[in-house]
């Protein structure tokens, strides 16, 4: 009895976290007659592809399409997983291989400064972006997300280089190898699985990112994919079909990497931790 | 940062006793460099100059370009704010929206981590897995599906409302037929379904925490409760709270920081920044400065006034994080 209760539970709970999910692709795959019928259909009764072949084929915004702005969004976020993963393999190294005297300072700062509101951010590094000229360039997101994704980075991959038992490095030592050969023989081989995990946290925090994008990219043609998105809502009447199609290619990719890396995440999170 | 200027004199006089094999090792500096530099220019320096620009009145791009003069107001961006009856109503917003949100993401994150624990390992999977989708969902798509959900016309809540029995509905609501009804219209409503967008997000990372902190709390301990016949309830304020502690304080301090930053979310649901009425902190700083007319040394104070508050939360959490890092 007790045990039907429970899993009675459960099942209300999977249903109100997965619902929405299984809504948005249900709803992409319906006929528009389906989706605006007075009667929802709870399963869609004759699939169709068109809403997809509609957003992947025509224009979002005239002259740009979906595949414009998933480029976009692609070469942004994809930049910054390089460029942060680099600099953070760096710094990771250094505080999970060395002691040395501001070497607490520089963790405590890591917690603090990603507590710090990235929205009360967003006026001065406009102004930072107006004065180098960046301003309706890719380039300006870039920067911005790599200082955003960063300070989670770098504590993410601490632990990953810590890992890594410092005995390989010494005999690698012992036996001529010069730092340099180590760090890239021994210790990245080693760590390779925990940057293609922080490599995924870096991509979904840029993929994700709505207020820089809008505030930093005024021209349509570099818009990312979320200002799209928001900018592809008619103000009255949505077409939900192409929309839930939209937001399905935009969520999958997303929803992918992160069951990839989900239990990295949560002991990552649990010490110092940065949500989208 | 002042900390990078080091006393040469203390770090040789630390050196000598120990003797290590190279004395002052650039290394990790040089390892650091590259990280230092990045959070310097693009976290901290911006946090710095939030703050001096909420002290002068900035009210086109050309003062942000340098083209032309920032004339020095002082405090007058905080006096003008602070006597604004529409920031307190903001200030409430925001406060009322993340005490709310953070009591109802930990009670059902709560409820639900305890229930994975409890269930068959199939169950547990199958539900874990779907709590999973709701966390990985971007906060931009998800926040679009609600909307639908939520449609005037063809949503999926309008058609269910529509669906009780109109004696009911006109008993409860005043009204049976829900087509075209608003939900996003009055304020309240607004908040609650944002509330619902919020917590969807947000409850699995504090289940799928307080999963992983029940499964180190040796099971004996439950079982001899148990089995002296403590309630359910007892056993949970009795053993397994005092030893989830620690792991309550980070997850209530984490929520509090997200809740009160929210900003997708409200911009998606609301179309915007046009919708006053239900502006928090994050939206009122945005939409100040970026609305036109831009008034970005406005927007700057009201960023300040967040930030401020958030940095006494964050004090809480480092020194949280600091003492558990010291025990492990």
């Amino acid at each position: 009895m007790k045990k039907v209760a429970l899993n009675g539970a459960g099942l209300l709970v999977a249903l109100f976290a997965a619902f929405p999910v299984y809504w948005m692709i249900s709803t992409s795959l319906k006929p528009s007659n389906e989706i605006f019928s007075a009667t929802p259909q709870p399963v869609p009764t004759h699939p169709t592809l068109t809403h997809y072949r509609e957003i992947l084929t025509g224009n979002l915004i005239p002259g740009v399409s979906f595949l414009d702005f998933f480029l976009n969004s692609a070469l942004v976020a994809v930049s910054t997983v390089v460029l942060s993963g680099l600099v953070a393999l760096l710094a990771a190294t250094a505080v999970a291989r060395f002691r040395f005297r501001l070497r607490t300072s520089f963790l405590i700062m890591l917690l603090v400064v990603q507590m710090i509101p990235l929205e009360a951010l967003v006026i001065p590094l406009f102004l930072m972006i107006q004065r180098l000229g960046l301003y309706n360039t890719l380039p300006s997101l870039i920067l911005t997300y790599l200082g955003f994704s960063l300070p989670f980075a770098v504590w993410m991959l601490r632990g990953f280089v810590a890992a890594v038992p410092k005995e390989l490095e010494e005999a690698a030592a012992i036996d001529g190898a010069s730092r340099a050969q180590t760090f890239r023989r021994v210790l990245f081989p080693l760590v390779a699985p925990g940057l293609v995990a922080t490599s995924i946290f870096s991509f979904i925090t840029a993929w994700n990112e709505l207020i820089f994008a809008l505030t930093f990219i005024n021209d349509q043609g570099s818009y990312t994919l979320p200002v799209a998105m928001t900018f592809f809502f008619g103000r009255d009447d949505t077409n939900w079909g192409p929309v839930m199609a939209a937001s399905t290619l935009f969520t999958l990719p997303v929803i992918i990497f992160f069951l990839l890396v989900q239990r990295r995440m949560v002991s990552g999170l649990v010490a110092g931790a940065v949500k989208g | 940062m002042s900390s990078q200027t080091k006393n040469p004199e203390t770090a040789v006089a630390r050196e000598t006793p120990v003797r290590r094999r190279r004395r002052v090792d650039r290394l990790p500096y040089l390892l650091l460099l590259p990280a230092l530099l990045i959070i310097g220019v693009l976290l901290l320096w911006p946090l710095g100059q939030v703050v001096v620009m909420s002290f002068y009145r900035l009210n086109s791009v050309r003062q942000l370009r340098g083209d032309r003069d920032w004339p020095w107001v002082g405090l007058g961006n905080y006096t003008d704010i602070l006597s604004d009856p529409f920031f307190l109503t903001v200030l409430r917003n925001t406060v009322l929206f993340a005490a709310a949100n953070v009591l109802l993401t930990m009670v059902l994150g709560t409820l639900v981590g305890l229930l994975l624990n409890r269930l068959g390992r199939k169950m547990a999977t199958f539900v874990a897995s779907c709590v999973m989708l709701a966390w990985a969902t971007p906060a931009l798509t998800g926040t679009i599906v609600w909307k639908w959900i939520f449609d005037d016309t063809s949503g999926l809540v309008t058609w269910l409302f529509n669906a009780l029995p109109d004696g009911l509905s006109n008993g409860l609501f005043g009204r049976s037929d829900w087509t075209g009804y608003g939900w996003f219209n009055s304020p309240l409503l607004f908040f609650a379904i944002l509330t619902l967008v919020v917590v969807w997000h947000s409850f699995p990372f504090i289940a799928v925490s307080v999963l992983a902190g029940l499964k180190s709390v040796p099971s004996e301990l439950h079982e001899a409760a148990r089995v002296d016949g403590a309630s359910p309830w007892r056993v949970f304020w009795k053993i397994t709270f005092p030893l989830l502690r620690p792991v309550f304080g980070i997850l209530i301090v984490l929520s509090t920081i997200w809740d009160f930053k929210v900003f997708t979310q409200q911009f998606v649901l609301a179309g915007g920044t046009q919708d006053r009425p239900t502006f928090m902190l994050a939206i009122y700083s945005y939409a100040e400065a970026f609305s036109p007319p831009p008034k970005y040394g406005l927007g700057a104070a009201i960023a300040v006034i967040l930030t401020l508050i958030l940095l006494v939360v964050t004090g809480f959490y480092v020194r949280m994080v600091l003492r558990q890092e010291d025990e492990s």
